[in-house]
């Protein structure tokens, strides 16, 4: 293994083996996920659910396909949510203070 | 077949030696195309196995929802509206669905708050989502106080935690009973948030939801299938931003690689000039360059799709989770289904190994079929 | 052995900065001996050499290696003769950088596909006749003028050429050096190599083993000196 071609196709080698190997390791975890999709389905069934739990920050983005007062998800069929810049980052820490008094409930909730 | 394999052997002993040179620039080069195909790969892999999940989990749920609209905005079922409904043939089951938000100002979270149809729970006990058991500290057993809508503050107890399975679609729930709900919110009697309907045929719930309509014009309609093609919209066009961002990225990197594999040094041309005239043919230099612009494009997208997959599926998307799924305050934490779509696979090899092995190739081309003799010359 | 007739050749031809660098050259080089194109810089040598090696075609004209005609053989054809048939010590040297002594050595054995430790072997045999077997891994860049010259004798034997072919071989040597050269390549003729030689250093053209001198001036032929014939009849 002294020439650098054997090195080099050794390496190439290796890393088409993890490729290969995380196929194999994705149909593994795709078995071992089974109990838990058919959970959140048997759940979603139960609880008669209709949206994933994405994003929580805001009442019109944690139910996106049920409309609501402040809704994203509109009449126009091919409308989806229309606030990327919100949904993208978080509030910068400073906004987030000054802002607390908004807040609709000031006093500690609990 | 021999001499051929001895012969590729020898090209790429010459031009790893050549890369070798160069260490420090070379290295780089395959850290940043690698690094490269990683974001990439980290994206397709990531979009793509979250939109098979949405789809794969809410493939139950109800096939309509339906709300009621004043001017517009959406407003509660009135107790007399379901039995309206009834009259509708094919849907095979409807309920009314009670459900709303109650934002936390000390998480700065909103949970969902629910009844629940499958659980008979008795006044004042509650079972929360995983997300709230982590993030305030519940369990079963302890208590948590809410203000309720009237002002008064509410106990509750927490009397089981939700599946941490199935943290996707349950993390920031909290379910109680009826009573409970309709006191906590001061929720009207006989009013429901909406209404989930099943239909016996699938290829129905299209008519039925124009018959709702006709039957009931302040209503709106919600089908699954609108649903699931919300999300994977959003998933889409989630995807779309990030690539949109990463295009400038890409783009740089373009003309990086391009730089680095098209410009052919004087120290190069000079080079390939001694090999010409030492004997080697223009099929033989242009075969070393070959392997050259191969083995550095493939390992990039060997080592980057590997270190995506491992960051995708083994790391929870730590680094990509704020963009793609979006930022939140409640993350739910949940292992994604490690669905692959070969083709974007596939798609991804052909558009960052290809272009970069015929970026090396175009040069060569030129400088190896020029005259020998330019070394004598020279 | 190398046959030229009426050689011509041009450089930018048809443009306006047209230059013929060789204007009719007939000439013979004999086997196994040395043979010498000296004139000053301009007069065409190392144009005369390259097509000698066919490293270029002639515009006009023909070469003949051992009675074929060579100058209208297609460059896949030509490349393998020169691969096969000459070897080439280039005034530059030309080794390629960053590669070790005999990494340089066996380049010239890449194409035909010969096994690599075919390769070395030879190359290590090359490298103990000239005494350099103790640089075999230093990277050339690292090694004197001399040594990078003897470096470039090892890479030009690697397929045991009969012709041998160096363009100003003493150039960049000084005295002691240069002699040092012409013992290698007395051995080498005596062997049974053609070398064909430019130069314009007197230490090389007044050589006792230099066989014969051909003497160029504006691209013509304008001397043959062919020295003790005798000698070599006795050998």
């Amino acid at each position: 293994m002294k020439r650098p071609a054997d090195r080099a196709l050794l390496l190439v080698l290796g890393a088409a083996l993890a490729f290969a190997i995380s196929f194999a390791d994705a149909w593994r975890l795709r078995q071992a996920h089974e109990t838990a999709l058919a959970a959140s389905t048997a759940l979603v069934r139960a609880l008669r659910l209709s949206d994933p739990v994405l994003v929580t920050e805001a009442r019109y983005t944690r139910h996106l396909s049920q409309a609501d007062l402040h809704a994203a998800f509109q009449d126009h069929p091919l409308a989806f949510e229309h606030f990327p810049s919100g949904s993208l980052l978080p509030p910068p820490a400073h906004l987030l203070r000054h802002d607390e008094d908004l807040d609709r409930e000031t006093a500690s909730s609990d | 077949m021999k001499t051929w394999i001895e012969k590729q052997r020898h090209l790429i002993d010459f031009t790893i030696n050549s890369l070798a040179r160069r260490k420090g620039k070379n290295l780089s080069l395959l850290a940043v195309y690698a690094v490269l195909v990683f974001v990439l790969a980290s994206v397709a892999l990531y979009t793509h196995a979250l939109r098979s999940e949405a789809v794969r989990v809410l493939a139950d749920s109800p096939e309509i929802i339906l709300q009621r609209l004043i001017a517009g905005r959406h407003d509660l079922i009135p107790p007399d509206y379901i039995d309206n409904i009834g009259r509708i043939r094919g849907v095979q089951k409807m309920e009314g669905r009670l459900w709303g938000y109650y934002y936390d100002s000390v998480l700065k979270a909103n949970y969902t708050l629910m009844v629940s149809p499958a659980h008979t729970l008795p006044p004042g006990e509650i079972i929360v989502g995983p997300a709230l058991e982590r993030m305030r500290g519940l369990d079963t057993g302890s208590g948590i106080s809410f203000r309720a809508y009237s002002g008064k503050l509410e106990t509750f107890i927490v009397s089981d935690v939700l599946d941490h399975a199935s943290e996707l679609v349950n993390a920031d729930l909290i379910l109680m009973n009826e009573a409970d709900f309709r006191n906590f919110f001061n929720y009207p009697a006989g009013h429901y948030t909406d209404v989930a309907l099943w239909v016996a045929n699938p290829l129905e719930v299209r008519n039925i939801g124009r018959k709702l309509l006709d039957q009931l014009p302040d209503s709106r309609p919600i089908l699954r299938e609108e649903v699931l093609r919300t999300y994977a919209s959003v998933f889409d066009w989630r995807e779309g931003m990030m690539l949109a961002l990463l295009s400038a990225a890409i783009l740089a990197f373009g003309i990086f690689a391009w730089e680095k594999a098209a410009g052919l040094s004087a120290e190069e041309k000079r080079e390939i000039g001694i090999l010409k005239a030492i004997g080697w043919e223009t099929g033989d230099v242009i075969t070393m360059k070959f392997w050259e612009g191969l083995l550095i494009s493939l390992l990039a997208f060997l080592l980057g799709y590997v270190a995506a997959y491992l960051h995708i599926f083994h790391a929870e998307a730590g680094l990509l989770q704020p963009v793609l799924q979006g930022w939140s305050v409640l993350y739910p934490s949940f292992a994604l289904s490690p669905e692959i779509d070969p083709l974007q696979v596939a798609t991804l090899f052909f558009f960052t190994v290809l272009p970069y092995t015929a970026a090396t190739l175009v040069p060569i081309w030129r400088a190896a079929t020029t005259d020998p003799d330019l070394v004598m010359r020279g | 052995m190398l046959e030229l007739n009426n050689i011509r050749k041009a450089f930018n031809q048809g443009r306006h900065n047209e230059h013929w660098a060789l204007r009719g050259i007939d000439l013979e080089i004999p086997p196994a001996r040395i043979s010498v194109l000296k004139g000053p810089s301009g007069s065409g040598k190392s144009t005369l050499l390259s097509i000698l090696g066919c490293l270029a075609r002639p515009t006009e004209g023909r070469v003949r290696l051992d009675g074929e005609d060579i100058s209208a053989l297609p460059e896949r054809f030509l490349t393998e003769i020169r691969r096969r048939r000459f070897g080439f010590i280039f005034q530059q040297f030309n080794l390629v950088r960053g590669l070790s002594a005999i990494d340089n050595i066996i380049l010239p054995g890449i194409p035909d596909g010969q096994p690599r430790a075919k390769l070395l072997a030879r190359g290590e045999q090359l490298l103990t006749e000239l005494q350099l077997d103790h640089r075999r891994d230093a990277a050339v860049e690292w090694l004197s003028g001399g040594e990078q010259q003897r470096v470039a004798i090892c890479r030009a034997l690697l397929n045991d050429p009969t012709v041998l072919i160096a363009d100003e071989p003493t150039a960049n040597l000084d005295s002691k050096l240069a002699g040092e050269f012409l013992l290698i390549l007395e051995r080498l003729a005596q062997a049974g190599r053609t070398i064909i030689l430019t130069s314009h250093d007197p230490l090389v053209i007044e050589a006792d083993i230099v066989d014969q001198v051909f003497s160029l001036r504006d691209g013509r032929l304008t001397g043959v000196e062919i020295r003790h014939p005798a000698f070599r009849l006795t050998r």
